[in-house]
């Protein structure tokens, strides 16, 4: 693949009008976004939504009823090397004799048959993928054993040692606390800037990637927005959106977005149908 | 007799002994087997489907004795065919996991009830269901050794060569699967990867204790080490040791007792592999308890 320059960034994904059926139950309808390199796309929706459903049509494994997805222009296919992927839940028993290193390294050939060589060059790789991710200090634990702060971390590196252009990172920010949170979404920012990878982030909370994000795809039972945050995070959408008063409010230039009081502020009770209050 | 040097440990003629010999060769085999086996178990957290199969196994072994050919044949037999089962019910989703494993292992246990049953009533020797049930690897023909070597390059082969597949898979299905690996063939392949495993050990300590063999010496190593690869050697390592020793103190327990009745195999074997796991459970455990000092007692 060849990059022209002086063209701006490539188009990395492009999801086109995709509906998604499921033992006869409509979970995603009319889903279109884009999605350039270096850019960081929130795909947000409550639980049950379909985000992790989205991901999977992204990455081939179910088919979509209509529409289409295409990955650097390409249509979708399994087994798509320019795809990194970290699921919402990985199994992981603390008994498992597995270091963080090694499982970074299966990023690199764990689909390949055989035991892992070792090489200096694979080590190398590693070892500059974990530094990447600010995972040194537990490359050696168990991967068991870590937190799930450091588990993401580990797991990111994981999905990136394959050199993607797309990274799709299922509820990365679930079960962590403020500080590691913010600390997966600085990273995960300065990767997609640094090294021009396309991100799709999966979450029901939008705030934390409030400031890196700048698209914005919003899924819910027959109810789909997406565009830029600016276009997206404003109360009037995002209230039509939830199907319930939210307010989008500034606190000392950080833009949140509330639950809005009841009876107050915008009435849109033509939208108050489906959509299970958060 | 008075013992001197190494006289006191090896009783006589342990060394001339061909049941011995023989007995350490398909020891040591089996050993092999069940350390590979063992830690994909405990990697994939797959020991109920292990254990299944030891009793799935009582069913084929008692079987084979009924139709009169040997045990081996039936313990191999009957789990590859629990095995497919297993896929067929679906075993590869981790949650229908052990309910599939349940279905087939009460249809076997079934199975084997009427066998042993049969088996016991129909001859006056019960002697041959309790070799199935509980092992008696001094009584091994040695036409065995060939069947056994095949099988146990057969089950290694296939964990080996399914090795990162298999740790990938267990991780997250639909990572795996997006990442090109076959599941289904993936997970089958380990599942009779298995069966053979625990047919082997069936042949070593008995149907019924077979998965101690497998698990044991698996749970004892993944507390010394967090390398995978270290992990198998040491789960060899230490199914090894504990084969050999039983296989000598079982012979050396001929001369303990007045009465010249020496004591089984499988329950020297079984002891050790729990005596040493307690033993490491007990070191690794304090070391952990003990203030940070990262994991002492692993190696790394
Ligand atoms: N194989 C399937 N067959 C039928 N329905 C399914 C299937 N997989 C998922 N669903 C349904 O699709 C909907 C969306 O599921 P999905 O896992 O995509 O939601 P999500 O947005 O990721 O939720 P969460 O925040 O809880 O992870 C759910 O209602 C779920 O029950
Ligand atoms: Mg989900």
């Amino acid at each position: 693949m060849t990059h022209p320059p002086e063209t701006g960034p490539e188009e990395i994904l492009r999801v086109e009008a995709v509906r998604v059926v499921l033992s006869g139950r409509l979970i995603i309808d009319d889903v279109s976004f884009t999605c350039l390199g270096g850019e960081f796309v929130g795909l947000i929706g409550s639980n049950g939504a379909g985000k992790t459903t989205l991901m999977r049509v992204i990455l081939g494994l179910v088919r979509p009823a209509a529409g289409r997805i295409l990955v650097a222009g390409e249509p979708r296919s399994r087994r798509n090397p320019l795809i990194g992927y970290v699921p919402q839940k990985i199994n992981l028993d603390p008994d498992v004799p597995m270091r963080a290193r090694d499982l970074v390294g299966l990023g690199l050939d764990g689909h390949r048959f055989g035991p892992p060589w070792p090489s200096a060059k694979r080590a190398a790789r590693v070892d500059e993928m974990i530094e990447a991710v600010d995972a040194t200090g537990f490359a050696d634990s168990r991967v068991g054993s870590l937190s799930g702060g450091e588990q993401q971390r580990i797991m990111i590196a994981h999905a990136l040692i394959s050199r993607p252009r797309l990274l799709l990172l299922d509820e990365p920010l679930a079960n962590l606390d403020i500080s590691s949170e913010r600390e997966v979404v600085k990273l995960v920012a300065s990767i997609a800037a640094r090294h021009k990878v396309a991100v799709v982030v999966s979450t029901h909370d939008m705030n934390p990637l409030l400031t890196v994000m700048s698209r914005v795809v919003y899924v819910a039972a027959g109810r789909v927005a997406s565009g830029t945050t600016d276009e997206v995070v404003t109360t009037r959408t995002l209230s039509r959106l939830y199907g319930h008063d939210v307010d989008v409010i500034d606190v000392n230039g950080r833009v949140l977005v509330v639950a809005g009081r009841e009876n107050e502020g915008l009435h849109h009770h033509e939208y108050d149908n489906g959509e299970p209050p958060p | 007799m008075t013992h001197t040097g190494a006289s006191w440990i090896f009783e006589p003629g342990f060394f001339s002994s061909g049941p011995v010999h023989l007995a350490l060769i398909v020891g040591a085999t089996t050993a092999c087997v069940s350390g590979v086996s063992g830690i994909f178990t405990v990697v994939r957290g797959q020991s109920f489907a292990g254990h299944a199969f030891s009793d799935i196994g009582a069913a084929g072994g008692s079987a084979a004795f009924l139709l009169g050919t040997s045990p081996l044949f039936g313990f191999v037999v009957m789990n590859l065919v629990a095995a497919g089962g297993m896929d067929l019910i679906g075993v590869q989703r981790r949650r229908s996991r052990d309910v599939a494993t349940g279905v087939v292992l009460g249809a076997a246990l079934g199975l084997a009830a009427l066998f042993l049953y049969l088996g016991t009533t129909s001859s006056s020797t019960t002697g041959a269901t309790i070799s199935v049930l509980f092992g008696d690897i001094f009584a091994l023909p040695p036409s065995i050794v060939p069947v056994i070597v095949i099988l146990s390059v057969l089950s290694v082969g296939v964990s080996l060569v399914l090795y990162r597949p298999l740790i990938l898979s267990s991780l997250s299905p639909d990572l795996s699967t997006a990442r090109g690996v076959p599941l289904r063939l993936t997970g089958v392949g380990f599942l009779a990867s298995l069966a053979l495993a625990v047919s082997l050990s069936a042949i070593t300590i008995g149907a019924i204790l077979s998965t101690a063999l497998l698990i044991g010496p698996a749970a004892t190593a993944v507390r010394i080490t967090r390398r995978t690869g270290f992990a198998i050697l040491f789960a060899i390592l230490i199914a090894a040791f504990t084969t050999w020793l039983g296989v000598l103190l079982a012979y050396d327990s001929y001369y303990w007792t007045p009465s010249h009745r020496a004591w089984p195999v499988s329950f020297f074997i079984v002891s050790l592999i729990f005596m040493l796991y307690v033993a490491v459970e007990v070191v690794t455990g304090r070391v952990r308890a003990s203030p940070k000092n990262g994991e002492p007692g692993e190696t790394t």
